[in-house]
């Protein structure tokens, strides 16, 4: 029940700061509709007859499920955060446990994402992509399971990161690859072999698998893998990501 | 309550201990200062008896709990008053104290106030009131000043009934007034609540009311007592006296039975007397008298500069 509470109260806290924090939200929302806008329309433009597919609706998905993801593992940064101002060590002496503590900030950086996701569902509507009323639920759920995995992931590239610049500048190079072996605004059913493998192994793949499956339906030629398998995978990354980096971060804070 | 023994702390890739090797003991009750320089080792030690650093060896146990076994335990046990406040910025003063009691089970979250227990917002009015600050308990942190933000902390820190308060170099940065005020909240909450007090500093003068005092330089234990035992074992009081004679001025103080140490001139402790009274009974003409009277701040002082040669 205490630790029920607090995992709330720390989600909470991470919520209210994003509220009070009015330079962010403008920038979190400026970034993924510039992506789907003028990326999308412009690539949907110049190949989208080629393709065979819509790219608008393609990378509509992409980058929606992209920005769930990247908005709560870049959120965990703030872990970091809250250490260089002190904040940290208020937490960390309580009495809750370090679990907590970490799945806390997984759920308050995943409210985060969830503001973005809607305005991003909004511009969609505005670009005209169809989205029906059942889509829309599957997309829902996909979309908060898609964040709390962003977060785990989060967790475990900032493991064993000591400040807020290291992973300022560590973030962009395990991001920016998967942008694009995740698909998000290319087609990655022909691979060669090694970038296949590399997709295989990049975790925004699922992610941006998963929403897919919401959208187009499992059955669709678009998507990777089906969505119960896909739940699978994120599901078993996340347990291993979330026990592994609490892990390595409890220790790298304490063994200083 | 608190039993030190034999704590060790070397940082990854530092050459010497932070901490050296410190044994004590905190009585219940007790006001204790850790008292040294800077870079003595006094955050260290604070940092692992609550328990957000590993020792390298050695140990520690807070009211029974081992800090490294039952770290929870002891978590719950203590309170802190970091060096640097540890108030969220973002927050609201009652939300900083609702994060605080959530995390501590003493109330289960809610999202706003006024869907918090009726007890809870009952203390959270009487903490406003005692700090004088009823209007702007809603209001965000950064809007206070630095002494309130502190008094604040301290009040936070002590809802969850702690054993000990740990108190890291509280009134660090702060301007006389405002340390003196936050001074006498202090002793107001030690007398109130009867919680053993441990505290850091590098200002002498905030250690002369402890119980006792134990003094921390170079991550060893210097000195450890009551202020006045430490006054004792720290300051060294005697007079320097020569004479042209000096063989029968030595024979003259050892047959006054006065203690001297070394050779010409003469070191006689005062051991309670006088310098006066020791004078006065010296018959053999005297050449040179010095006295030697240091405040315990002077004492401190020089105990710290010679270990740090």
């Amino acid at each position: 029940m205490t630790e029920a509470s607090a995992i709330l109260a720390l989600a909470h806290r991470d919520f209210i700061k994003l509220l009070r924090d009015r330079q962010r939200m403008v920038a979190d929302f400026a970034f993924p509709l510039i992506f789907i806008g003028i990326l999308g329309t412009s690539l949907q433009a110049g190949f989208g007859s080629q393709a065979g597919i819509n790219l608008l609706d393609y990378v509509f998905t992409g980058v929606l499920a992209q920005t769930v993801w990247q908005s709560s593992a870049l959120g965990l940064i703030s872990l970091l955060a809250d250490r260089e101002q002190d904040f940290s060590q208020e937490i960390f002496v309580s009495p809750i446990s370090r679990y907590s503590i970490i799945l806390g900030k997984i759920l308050g950086e995943s409210l985060v994402g969830l503001p973005q996701a809607l305005a991003i569902i909004i511009f969609g509507f505005i670009l005209q992509i169809h989205i029906g009323p059942d889509q829309l639920a599957r997309m829902a759920l996909a979309i908060v399971v898609i964040a709390l995995f962003g977060g785990a992931f989060g967790v475990i590239v900032l493991a064993n990161l000591s400040s807020q610049r290291a992973a300022n500048q560590i973030f962009p190079f395990v991001l920016l690859p998967q942008f694009f072996l995740a698909g998000i605004f290319n087609p990655i059913q022909n691979l060669p072999l090694p970038l296949d493998i590399l997709s295989h192994l990049a975790p925004m793949r699922y992610a941006v698998d998963l929403l897919r499956d919401a959208y187009y339906g499992s059955t669709s030629p678009v998507v990777l893998t089906d969505a119960a398998t896909n739940v699978l995978i994120i599901g078993a990354l996340f347990l291993v990501f979330m026990v592994i980096g609490t892990f390595l971060f409890v220790r790298a804070e304490r063994n200083r | 309550m608190i039993r030190v023994e034999d704590l060790v702390k070397r940082y990854k890739k530092a050459e010497t201990n932070a901490v050296d090797g410190i044994s004590f003991q905190v009585k219940p009750g007790e006001f204790f200062v850790l008292l040294g320089p800077n870079g003595a080792g006094k955050t260290t030690t604070i940092s692992i008896l609550t328990t957000t650093l590993s020792p390298t060896s050695g140990g520690a146990t807070i009211d029974g709990s081992d800090i490294v076994r039952d770290a929870s335990a002891v978590r719950r046990k203590v309170g802190i008053i970091f060096q640097r406040p540890s108030l969220d910025q973002n927050l609201t003063a009652e939300e900083n104290v609702r994060f605080h009691a959530v995390l501590y089970g003493i109330f289960p979250y809610a999202p706003t106030y006024g869907l918090m227990a009726r007890g809870y917002r009952a203390k959270v009015e009487e903490l406003a009131r005692l700090l004088g600050i009823a209007r702007d308990i809603h209001k965000p942190i950064k809007t206070f000043s630095g002494g309130m933000r502190r008094k604040l902390e301290i009040m936070r820190s002590l809802l969850h009934d702690p054993k000990v308060l740990f108190l890291d170099e509280p009134t660090a940065g702060l301007d006389v007034p405002t340390r003196r005020t936050l001074w006498e909240h202090l002793s107001e909450v030690r007398r109130t609540s009867g919680t053993t007090v441990f505290l850091t500093t590098h200002y002498l003068e905030e250690a002369e009311e402890a119980d006792r005092i134990c003094i921390i330089d170079k991550g060893k234990v210097v000195s450890f007592g009551t202020p006045d035992d430490i006054k004792r074992d720290l300051v060294e009081e005697y007079v320097l006296i020569d004479a042209a004679d000096r063989s029968a001025l030595r024979d003259e103080l050892a047959r006054l039975g006065h203690a001297t140490s070394g050779g010409a001139p003469f070191k006689v402790q005062l051991d309670g007397h006088t310098v006066h009274s020791i004078l006065r009974s010296i018959e053999t003409p005297l050449s040179v008298v010095k006295t030697h009277t240091p405040t315990l701040e002077d004492a401190y002082l020089e105990i710290v500069s010679k270990t740090s040669d």
